[in-house]
């Protein structure tokens, strides 16, 4: 449910740019999604197109990008990808696994007019 | 904010002075705005409130958080004086049509000022958020404020074990709560009953609480320095995890009533937890829970998770969890003084 306030947060970073870019119509934003992020990409998708009704960002394509979750093995000594927080080590089976990436949710870019 | 008559304003509690309640409706109509951008939209507001009155409150202050369907939110605060009693009732409905000029597909821009391009953000989806945690940990920090944002399912004993920690602690540190609910100030007058001030949160339809509702209850509250802040968040093991509200913890109770494997279910939660209270232990000898199993799942979430096994009821696990509440506040103080040198 917090992809409503998420997608609040997005169309807010949009209208102070805006502000500060000088825009007045945005066309396509680009979001980066961890896949450890906690975010439901079809969810945020949703959330995102009510919450930019009658606002600059109306009818916006809404593009994610999806980063994959990383995790550095301590046992193995190198970067593993994971696909949830308490994955173990695909290599080796330990826990001992600390993530380095993929916990991510950021405007990346904006097409404006 | 109404800008008709203020009723809106949390301004009406910050001073102290009993909220006038009343049979209260207006309508507005016709609100022009521009904005800095050059932006201008006009919108018309209806609200309808009806209050009905007869309860009485020892020290009820109480934030309400509404939010739309067109993504407009607004608050109220309330402040009753000691001794002053009313019940309330709110029935509010708003209609917002809104009009937007200049901001349409054929919006009026200046010529050669269309060009399409590219705008590089790279920014968090909750620095806003982030900042407003940030004003409040140094805010914390200047004053010596032990904070904790407790965190649970709703169900998991979080009230309960506060009623009790603040009367275990017996008046030893200076405190103050901080409750988050979608509705009522139960929870807020049952942590009162205790003789500790607490400010009751309504999210609405929120599913947490963020750092810009603690932000403005802390500034209601008027905390004590060199104290301790207990934030009760939404019971919800999902979304606070993300909402730093600038505490120095979160403490995730998890009850001996519900599965072991709920750490593994709801990972985001127990990692972002430094501390978790396995609660209600009294039971364990009428439960299958495997406490063990219980507390391995949350340290493959998180290794570094500290446990306490407690319970409200019987006592169990209550003097290591004040001694570390205890901790926390003294390094909070200690802090405050080397940090303000």
């Amino acid at each position: 449910m917090h992809e409503m306030s998420l997608a609040e947060g997005v169309l807010q970073i949009i209208e102070d740019s805006a502000k500060t870019q000088n825009f007045s119509r945005v066309k396509t934003v680009w979001l980066e999604i961890g896949q450890l992020a906690g975010v439901e990409v079809e969810a945020m998708k949703f959330c995102f197109d009510a919450v930019v009704r009658d606002s600059i960002a109306e009818d916006a394509k809404l593009e994610i990008i999806e980063t994959p979750g990383q995790a550095w093995c301590l046992h193995c000594a190198e970067t593993v990808n994971v696909k949830a927080l308490f994955d173990a080590c695909p290599k080796c089976g330990s826990h001992q696994v600390q993530v380095t990436g993929g916990n991510e949710m950021r405007v990346k870019e904006l097409d404006v007019e | 904010m109404c800008n008709v008559c203020g009723c809106g304003a949390g301004e009406t509690t910050i001073d102290g002075k009993a909220v006038e309640h009343g049979e209260h409706g207006h309508s507005h109509g016709g609100h022009f705005h521009v904005h800095a951008d050059g932006t201008a939209h006009d919108h018309d507001h209806a609200h309808d409130h009806t209050h009905d009155h007869g309860h009485e409150h020892a020290q009820a202050k109480h934030l309400h958080y509404h939010l739309h369907a067109d993504g407009t939110s607004h608050d109220h605060g309330h402040d009753h004086l000691p001794g002053h009693g009313h019940d309330h009732d709110h029935s509010h409905t708003h209609s917002q049509d809104t009009a937007h000029y200049g901001l349409g597909p054929a919006g009026a821009h200046a010529p050669g000022m269309s060009q399409a391009r590219m705008v590089k953000i790279e920014q968090d989806i909750l620095s806003k958020n982030d900042s407003f945690a940030n004003d409040n940990r140094s805010y914390l920090a200047e004053h010596g404020i032990f904070a904790l944002n407790l965190v649970s399912s709703p169900g998991s004993g979080k009230t309960t074990l506060l009623v009790k920690s603040i009367a275990a602690l017996n008046g030893s540190v200076p405190l103050a709560v901080i409750e988050g609910d979608q509705q009522t100030d139960n929870d807020a007058a049952r942590i009162r009953a205790t003789g500790a001030p607490a400010l009751q949160i309504n999210t609405g339809k929120g599913c947490h609480l963020d750092a810009f509702m603690v932000g403005k209850a802390m500034q209601q509250l008027k905390l004590d320095g060199d104290s301790l802040l207990l934030i009760e968040n939404v019971g919800n093991l999902v979304c606070p995890a993300s909402f730093d509200l600038g505490e120095a913890h979160k403490v995730a109770i998890l009850s001996v009533t519900e599965g072991e494997d709920k750490p593994l279910k709801y990972p985001d939660m127990f990692r972002a937890a430094d501390m978790m209270l396995l609660n209600k232990c009294d039971l364990l000898p009428y439960l299958t829970f495997d406490a063990d199993l219980a507390v391995a799942n949350a340290r493959r979430v998180n290794p570094d998770i500290q446990v306490i096994r407690i319970s409200a009821t019987s006592g169990e696990g209550m003097d290591e969890w004040l001694d570390w509440i205890r901790a926390g506040c003294k390094k909070a103080v200690e802090r405050k003084s080397i940090d303000g040198r």
